[in-house]
């Protein structure tokens, strides 16, 4: 079947087509050039709309343990938004943590075709891929978790060279079936089991030895030696504290050059200046990003309201209990590989802290030069709920709409930002390089996030609104590998999409060693821990999408 | 004769995955590494195979068929029991979903203790691995844990090599409550674990002296319950000594009215002493015949665990009101299927004079023939599948280990789920 979109303004960028007026042919879910003898079996009359491929988002908890803890931790937020079950849709609910069903739906409602969960833990990856498996409508993988599992720790104590390191985590990255991998404060969810309550970059853990610091070069270098496309996904040090922006900096001198992701980078550019102690250092966090072209950050905007936040940082996550709200909170130490933390939290635009927090997000995005190094995150649900992105779209692309909504905030926050003298608005292309072009580049993913010959034919059509916000929420029409899925900002059919992997080679010998780790040390069979592709895809409706490492042919 | 190695247990509820099973046909043996809970759990043999319809043979599209005629016309149908795998639990959501059915897990009601006092103050808890290479002081709370798991100590506690220990069998095992049936927790060195003994119903108050004692608060009685104060304070001074001690308990053992709140007062007294600036975890036992794997299905896909409802097409949750036993006696439900493909003796509750399906093990028993009975395949033994642990973190897949012809759990009720539609 051959579709065309006729007359859309098309943004493109991973084909440099900067609003341009032009028809976009589809034939087997796939972009084609228009061909010479065949008419259209299906025409969508778009002229004037504007076109962009699916949106990727590249840093989503939706699928994993404790996810699924933060949902049940929460029922009186899931009261407060229920989603009926119609002929074409499952029940579920929504808000700060919505069930599987409703993030597939909401999402490709607001023209995403694709979201990565960020901190699958190999011991818990079986259970992340279920609950993807169950998450409709998008593209998904996920970043493996490493840095605080055990027997990582004992190949840095015991001095193993880098290749032991690259196939320890070439093996793990397919056990797990992921498509990256995450540092999450680095060690430090493995000191927290030895009652280290904090862990600076240069402090040692007190049982291996190992700092941060060390952990974060060996992994950044086993990714790049691997060739796996997306850099070492960075959740730093010192999440929350204030000063850490010192601490940001640091790591990022300390990689020397390695291609780096630091994650909700907003959670990590704080100062100590000021009456409270508490300060914005996201001017010096755009300036190194800025100079320093190995780097590339997503935001991790926080949005007021209720959320809940969920983490792989449960010492960090331990140390800052005390703000649940309301007070209840889960802390986990996880089968000798991570751990997980759980505290709700409601962001006030009358609390000081949390309203600079929102100046400081807002300010990296603002001061952060290159489009394609930065990315438009809430680091949903930690943040806010990814269902505010249009909203945060507006306040990117509308000078005077940031403006009146800064002017509502804590007086004190509004004294303490230069984001008001400020005058970048972000365009419409540079919206689609970070939602779409540049979030495809970065996970090293083949043929989306772009709409030229051959590309999947992922499409979100927007009718053009000087509101921003009610542009983004709602599109004419999606489509997800050529399928027409949401049409006027609801969904008309479900559709399952697949699962992106990567597969770099490793040294087999690595699983003798392995093997006897998990005899003696774990509990499952090393057998038993690795996922087969069959349970991905036995259902009927997953698949799997392998990407080329570095050097690799399609 | 075939003998397959590594074979992953969605018996036993601790993940157990080194089982050696020989199959001759459709006859099966644990051959290494049983216990006595997994090896009568495989061994048992198939004895029927054929779906009855008002007790009479049919074939399985007529039970199915039967089965959506008597949901599709019912104003409230229930689903309980719930034991199964995770795909068949995905087939058990998705037809409740369309059927507007309640969905009931039959081990709710012990697992709701958790529930209630996790999601009204949260908990700090550990997993089987941090166990068994750390923990130098296992408390165990109101439960004969040795009988609810068999082989926990030897492959847990009494584990020859740990990481972080250097002699494991200098662990300490205190009971608070119940004590011991056998001698599993006593040290391969002979140390017997100590028993401070009380009655279940007595545990409220006496976990309530001992988070007293934890925080430092001045308690004047001498006794409680029969157990000296004195030592009790031991107890909260080992707590704060010790490197990584974990309290484990299990909630369907605390058999007493609102025992969540004795759940809630030793959840929130392992936060006191991490507090006081020690490490110290909780760990819940359970994670049998599929309860953690329809909690953990149930919380995914609606966001809520698995005592809820899609009665007004959207989810609700209530760990009171949607307790099947309670809508039986209140008359409030008018259909009832039961699901359980693990246990054969666990048979389903008296509903009531109203049609009941059945879809479960073969070789389940009944006193009263139900409407329908659709025997079906074992997940782990007639066919592959994912159970979680009690643990609820690790995801184990299972195998499958015979040919026996039976359908799954998750085909059955999706071809149930499809006569709704038709």
């Amino acid at each position: 079947m051959l579709t065309k979109l006729t007359g859309g303004i098309v943004y493109d960028p991973a084909n440099k087509v900067n609003g341009k007026q032009k028809d976009i042919y589809i034939k087997d879910g796939k972009i084609v050039n228009k061909p010479r003898n065949a008419e259209p079996d299906k025409e969508y009359n778009i002229k004037g709309k504007v076109v962009m491929a699916g949106a990727i988002d590249l840093h989503t908890h939706i699928g994993g343990g404790k996810g699924n803890i933060a949902r049940m931790l929460m029922p009186e937020n899931h009261r407060i938004d229920p989603v009926a079950h119609t002929d074409i849709r499952r029940a579920g609910t929504g808000h700060a943590m919505p069930s599987t069903f409703v993030t597939g739906y909401r999402y490709a409602e607001m023209g995403y075709t694709a979201a990565f969960e960020p901190a699958v833990l190999p011991v818990n990856a079986r259970q992340a891929h279920m609950e993807l498996g169950d998450v409709p409508m998008l593209d998904k993988g996920g970043y493996v978790l490493m840095g605080s599992d055990d027997y990582f720790l004992r190949l840095m104590t015991a001095k193993k060279d880098q290749q032991a390191i690259n196939d320890y985590v070439a093996w793990t990255i397919r056990a797990a079936q992921g498509v990256g991998i995450k540092v999450v404060n680095p060690g430090g969810i493995n000191a927290f089991k030895f009652n280290q309550r904090q862990l600076d970059l240069d402090e040692k853990n007190i049982h291996y030895n190992v700092t941060p610091r060390d952990i974060l070069k060996s992994l950044a270098t086993a990714i790049k030696e691997l060739g796996i496309k997306h850099p070492l996904h960075v959740h730093g040090s010192n999440l929350g504290v204030p000063g850490n922006v010192q601490t940001t900096l640091d790591s990022i001198a300390g990689v020397d050059g390695l291609p780096v992701h630091l994650t909700h980078v907003q959670f990590h550019s704080y100062g100590t200046e000021g009456d409270f102690k508490f300060s914005s250092g996201a001017a010096q966090i755009a300036e190194s990003i800025n100079k320093n072209k190995n780097m590339s950050v997503d935001v991790g905007q926080i949005m007021f309201g209720q959320t809940v936040t969920a983490s792989g940082d449960n010492q960090r996550q331990y140390a800052n209990h005390g703000i649940a709200s309301p007070n209840k909170w889960v802390c986990m130490d996880i089968e000798c590989d991570a751990g997980c933390g759980l505290v709700p939290f409601k962001y006030r635009d009358q609390n000081f802290v949390n309203a600079l927090q929102w100046t400081i997000g807002l300010e990296i995005f603002l001061l952060v030069d290159d489009p394609w190094r930065i990315f438009l995150t809430t680091d949903h649900p930690n943040g806010a709920p990814f269902s505010s992105y249009p909203h945060l779209i507006r306040l990117l692309m509308d000078k005077s709409f940031r403006n009146d909504m800064l002017a509502t905030i804590h007086p004190e926050a509004q004294k303490m930002t230069t984001l008001a003298s400020i005058e970048r608005e972000y365009s419409m292309q540079e919206i689609a390089i970070l939602t779409r072009a540049g979030a495809a580049k970065i996970t090293g993913l083949v043929g989306r996030g772009a709409l030229g010959k051959d590309d999947w034919a992922d499409i979100t059509v927007y009718t053009e609104n000087e509101n921003r916000e009610k542009m983004f929420e709602k599109p004419d029409y999606v489509f997800k590998n050529g399928e027409l899925v949401v049409k006027d900002g609801e969904i008309v059919k479900t559709v399952w999409g697949t699962t992106h992997v990567v597969r770099p080679e490793y040294d087999k010998s690595v699983e003798k060693d392995l093997k006897k780790y998990f005899d003696k040390y774990m509990t499952m069979k090393m057998g038993n821990f690795t996922i087969s592709d069959d349970e991905i895809t036995e259902d009927g409706r997953g698949s799997i999408t392998v990407h080329p490492t570095v050097g690799e042919k399609v | 004769m075939t003998k397959i190695t590594e074979v992953p247990s969605p018996f036993c509820g601790i993940g157990t995955d080194d089982l050696v099973i020989q199959v001759d046909g459709v006859s099966i043996k644990v051959a290494e590494n049983g216990c006595t809970v997994n090896t009568p759990a495989f061994e048992q043999a198939i004895t029927d195979t054929k779906p009855r319809v008002d007790g009479k043979e049919v074939s399985l599209e007529q039970a199915i068929g039967r089965a959506s005629e008597l949901l599709k016309i019912a104003n409230q149908p229930v689903i309980g029991g719930c034991a199964t795998d995770v795909n068949g639990m995905r087939a058990l959501m998705a037809l409740a979903d369309r059927n507007g059915a309640v969905v009931d897990n039959m081990n709710f009601t012990g697992a709701k203790r958790n529930f209630l006092a996790m999601q009204d103050s949260g908990w700090m808890n550990t997993t089987l691995a941090e166990i068994k290479n750390r923990c130098d002081l296992f408390i165990v709370v109101g439960c004969d844990l040795e009988a609810f798991s068999p082989q926990f100590y030897d492959r847990y506690l009494w584990n020859k090599e740990s990481m972080f220990l250097k002699d494991t069998s200098k662990r300490e095992v205190i009971y608070i409550g119940k004590a011991p049936s056998g001698k599993a927790s006593t040290s391969p060195k002979k140390t017997k674990a100590q028993v401070l003994e009380c009655a279940d119903t007595d545990l409220p108050e006496v976990m309530a002296v001992l988070r007293a004692l934890v925080k430092g608060q001045l308690v004047l009685v001498e006794q409680v319950a029969g157990i000296r104060v004195a030592n009790l304070q031991k107890v909260a001074d080992k707590l704060k000594k010790a490197t990584y001690s974990v309290v484990t308990w299990a909630a369907g053992a605390l058999d007493f009215s609102q025992a969540e709140l004795t759940v809630q007062m030793l959840c929130e007294m392992v936060k006191d002493v991490n507090a006081s600036g020690v490490r110290c975890s909780g760990f819940p036992l359970g994670g049998k015949e599929g309860d953690q794997t329809a909690n953990q299905v149930c919380g995914w896909q609606t966001g809520y665990p698995a005592r809820m409802r899609f009665s007004s097409d959207i989810p609700e949750y209530d760990p009171f009101l949607y307790d099947i036993n309670v809508m039986f006696a209140n008359g409030e439900a008018d259909a009832f299927l039961w699901v359980q493909s693990f246990n054969t003796s666990a048979v389903p509750p008296h509903g009531g004079k109203i049609p009941t399906i059945v879809v479960a093990r073969s070789g389940m028993v009944f006193e009263e023939e139900p409407e329908v009975f659709i025997p079906v395949g074992t997940p782990g033994i007639d066919h592959s599948g994912h159970a979680y642990r009690l643990d609820n973190v690790v995801a184990i897949r299972l195998k499958k280990l015979r040919d026996s012809g039976l359908p799954s759990t998750a085909e059955v009720l999706t071809a149930i789920e499809q006569g709704l539609v038709n």
